[in-house]
């Protein structure tokens, strides 16, 4: 067995898989409260990471920015989750809310309208070819090892933070007022609104965190592979959603888990199946059907009992 | 009839025997809005035609297509549309009929082509006859449709679109590099083609007739779809067709009235498959080649737009549909024809919504009135804004210089203005009566100015999915059943 190699590989399933988690959170949260499938979610992911890039720009590029390098960071991330957030709430409220009762099959049209309708919008003003971030000098190439666990730093980066992101997600659903009125609402909309919940509200501030986490997600993608492009969202966007789908759509430890494991036996696909590299998303939808098949709640999930 | 008001008058008289029977159900089988007048009567009277009959009010005029216009328009708009409208028509069994949300449909349609191509075509050096080729088409990709829909059996709703949609996509991946792959045991095999796709597809060939050439394949299509359609009527009318509808209204209840729910959504699925396969054979020969970019996500979103146009389970709505669908986008090609659609788009929604009249003219004048006073005032103030000039040369063209922006050399400005534009109508909709009488000409006037200076520019490119994506959302939000389908009326 090669080990280097195998290390390798779990590192960048483990940073490809926070990102899916990241992606996946979105997903979940979503489907939890409205039972909607948001295909726009892989949108606004790219949209977040365009949104980093012109932060970027904005400060002076990477090569020689206003600010420290950290400093430039932690605007990009504010940019793009701030904007991502207001643009999830505004496509809920243009798209969704108005269908909250119309046919199952209405929202789910209207959420791939939107989709096509953001990638479009992308294409046209932000044009076809790809977007450097060229981070490099701003963040540093230094490799870190721990014994052969080899780590750049945008990839510590993105798995510290996702991390520290999920945690601060997990509190927040599991302490906060807010929080509770979300898990509430998921739990039973209407009785939620019964027990004067604003559920509109709590509606709002779910696309607004899902959102938000996305628009972090991609400026992540940006820092570690580089290149981004208006098409981005559609295969993110599917991949977040087998993660959701694999964990236990609905529940948010599920989405973090499905996340990494959907980035590892991406990663691994790559590595060790024939023609890895090739057909790596041919075997994530592999893996996909198998744990549909095996456990159709998913690895977290509840089996729920369907009510009228 | 309603008893509400209390002013004291008996409602009037209801004609025929009526007392105790909900005046809904009474009236219709379904419980499915009837519409009153004209529209009404029409409605009524295709009712009562049947279904071959049906079949021949919008086969006659088809048929008659070919003899009025030019071998070119025979295939740029005829071939074109009969393609998406069978598609259309089976898809619309798997989700009109039995309320399956299936988005890796295309990848059947690719699944015929291909297989068609490896069953006749030099890439094997097969030559199957038609007669033979096509009913192993079908039947192959109906089974793989069974395949597919066998997870799908444990999957609710949702989870069959992303499964779907991911099989969509797992397909074009793999016909994009299957020339690639080794088999355990037959060695390389070069099933595909790879990105350079099957070239050389053989032409169908029944008997030895060869169906060959635009007009010939036009009305091979033409008589496909009109038995697909007769048969689809009267599985509509049958036993199946029934369990289907009653599967799409609600699952739960259909269960409950002991019909096998997880075999007949797998029979609908199959069903899909089977059509999407013959078409995609169908397609194989007429563009003589099997190309993995055909059968992308684009054409998924087209078709799905067709149905939804037409309305959930209509079938003639369908084929309404897929002539506009397919006809629109080849219309707005050139500028010269999209201009004058999307300002009587404009035109016909201001004159439906805006009411009285008063109104309408007062918000016309001020929108004219505010283009001058832009124009005047950025001419005098930046001249850069006004130095560009409108696309084309007619005289609208040219009035337009005088009173929209044109900037020059200024891409920035437009891509703002178009995020600007996007947040203003998102803005708008949240805003009250009196806000939006103020603010709807500066929004037209930024509208117009976007479309001109950027989506018309732009008009080969993505301004025509973007208005596909945005005619999705406000139809759903305006008719969630779709343009022409019908309103179920909620009896609690």
């Amino acid at each position: 067995m090669n080990w280097s190699l195998f290390f390798d590989l779990t590192v960048s399933g483990l940073t490809l898989g926070s990102l899916y988690a990241l992606i996946a959170l979105g997903y979940s949260m979503v489907y939890g409260i409205l039972k909607l499938l948001n295909f726009a979610h892989g949108d606004v992911y790219m949209i977040g990471a365009f949104l980093g890039w012109f932060a970027l720009h904005g400060l002076g590029g990477p090569v020689n920015p206003d600010f420290a390098g950290a400093a430039v960071l932690v605007v990009m991330f504010i940019t793009a989750m701030l904007g991502c957030g207001v643009l999830g709430v505004a496509i809920e409220r243009f798209a969704y809310r108005p269908l909250r009762n119309a046919p199952r099959i209405a929202p789910l049209i209207s959420a791939l309208g939107v989709s096509i309708f953001l990638q479009n919008s992308a294409l046209l003003v932000f044009g076809a070819s790809f977007r450097d971030y060229n981070t490099f000098s701003l963040i540093g190439v230094k490799v870190y090892h721990v014994g052969n666990l080899f780590f750049s730093v945008p990839q510590l980066l993105t798995v510290v933070s996702a991390i520290c992101l999920m945690i601060a997600l997990t509190v927040f659903v599991a302490r906060s007022r807010l929080g509770k009125a979300m898990r509430s609402t998921a739990y039973d909309r209407e009785a939620a609104s019964m027990m004067g919940i604003d559920v509109d509200r709590v509606i709002s501030v779910t696309f607004f965190i899902g959102s938000a986490l996305a628009g972090a997600a991609g400026v992540m993608f940006g820092l570690v592979f580089g290149q981004i492009f208006h098409f981005m969202g559609f295969l993110a966007g599917l991949k977040g959603f087998t993660a959701a789908v694999i964990g236990g759509i609905g529940s948010l430890p599920g989405a973090m888990i499905g996340g990494l494991v959907v980035g590892l036996a991406e990663s691994y696909a790559t590595g060790y199946l024939p023609q890895g590299s090739t057909f790596q998303n041919l075997y994530v939808f592999a893996l996909l059907i198998l744990v549909i098949l095996i456990r159709p709640s998913g690895l977290l999930g509840k089996a729920v009992v369907q009510k009228a | 009839m309603t008893l509400e008001g209390g002013s004291g008058q008996m409602p009037a008289p209801v004609e025929g025997p009526r007392i105790g029977v909900d005046e809904w159900v009474a009236q219709v089988e379904g419980k499915r809005e009837r519409y009153t007048g004209v529209r009404g009567v029409i409605e009524r009277e295709f009712d009562r035609l049947p279904p071959a009959a049906r079949v021949l009010v919008f086969a006659i005029p088809a048929a008659l297509f070919p003899l009025v216009t030019t071998e070119g328009n025979v295939f740029r708009y005829g071939l074109f549309t009969l393609v998406y409208a069978l598609l259309a028509i089976g898809l619309n069994v798997v989700v009109g009929f039995a309320g399956l949300l299936d988005l890796g449909y295309i990848a059947f349609f690719g699944f015929g082509a291909y297989f068609y191509g490896i069953l006749a075509s030099p890439q094997f050096n097969n030559h199957w006859q038609a007669e033979a080729a096509i009913p192993v088409v079908i039947i192959a990709t109906a089974f793989l449709g069974l395949l597919v829909g066998l997870p799908s059996r444990r999957l609710l709703g949702d989870y069959l679109a992303i499964a779907t949609l991911f099989f969509g996509q797992a397909f074009v991946v793999f016909v994009n590099n299957a020339n690639r792959i080794n088999f355990p045991f037959a060695g390389h095999v070069d099933l595909t083609g790879g990105s350079n796709g099957l070239a050389g597809i053989d032409p169908f060939n029944f008997f030895g007739y060869k169906v060959q050439g635009t007009r010939p394949l036009y009305y091979f299509l033409l008589i496909s779809i009109s038995l697909v359609l007769i048969l689809l009527f009267f599985v509509n009318d049958s036993r199946t067709g029934r369990a289907w509808r009653a599967l799409r209204e609600d699952p739960l209840a259909a269960e409950v009235m002991s019909i096998p729910v997880n075999r007949l959504k797998l029979l609908a699925f199959v069903f899909g498959a089977g059509v999407a396969g013959f078409t995609g054979a169908i397609y194989g020969t007429l563009a003589t080649a099997a190309l993995p970019g055909d059968y992308d996500v684009g054409l998924l979103i087209t078709i799905y737009a067709i149905m939804i146009l037409g309305g959930f389970g209509s079938m003639m709505g369908i084929v309404v549909g897929a002539i506009v669908v397919s006809s629109v986008p080849e219309l707005l090609r050139a500028s010269a024809n999209a201009r004058p659609l999307f300002y009587g788009a404009i035109a016909l929604a201001i004159l439906v919504k805006l009411r009285p009249w008063r109104r309408l003219g007062l918000e016309v004048a001020a929108l004219i009135g505010f283009g001058f006073a832009v124009h005047a005032i950025a001419a005098a103030a930046y001249p850069r804004l006004v130095h560009g000039s409108a696309i084309g040369s007619d005289f609208f063209a040219r009035a337009l210089d005088h009173w929209m922006l044109f900037p020059q050399n200024t891409k920035n400005i437009v891509d703002v203005a178009y995020i600007i534009l996007i947040a203003a109508i998102v803005v708008f909709r949240q805003l009250g009566q009196l806000w939006r009488t103020v603010l709807l000409p500066p929004l037209l006037y930024l509208l117009m100015f976007v479309w001109e200076n950027l989506l018309l520019v732009q008009i080969n490119g993505a301004t025509r999915l973007i208005l596909l994506g945005a005619l999705l959302v406000a139809l759903m939000n305006a008719r969630p059943q779709g343009l022409f389908g019908k309103a179920y009326v909620e009896i609690v």
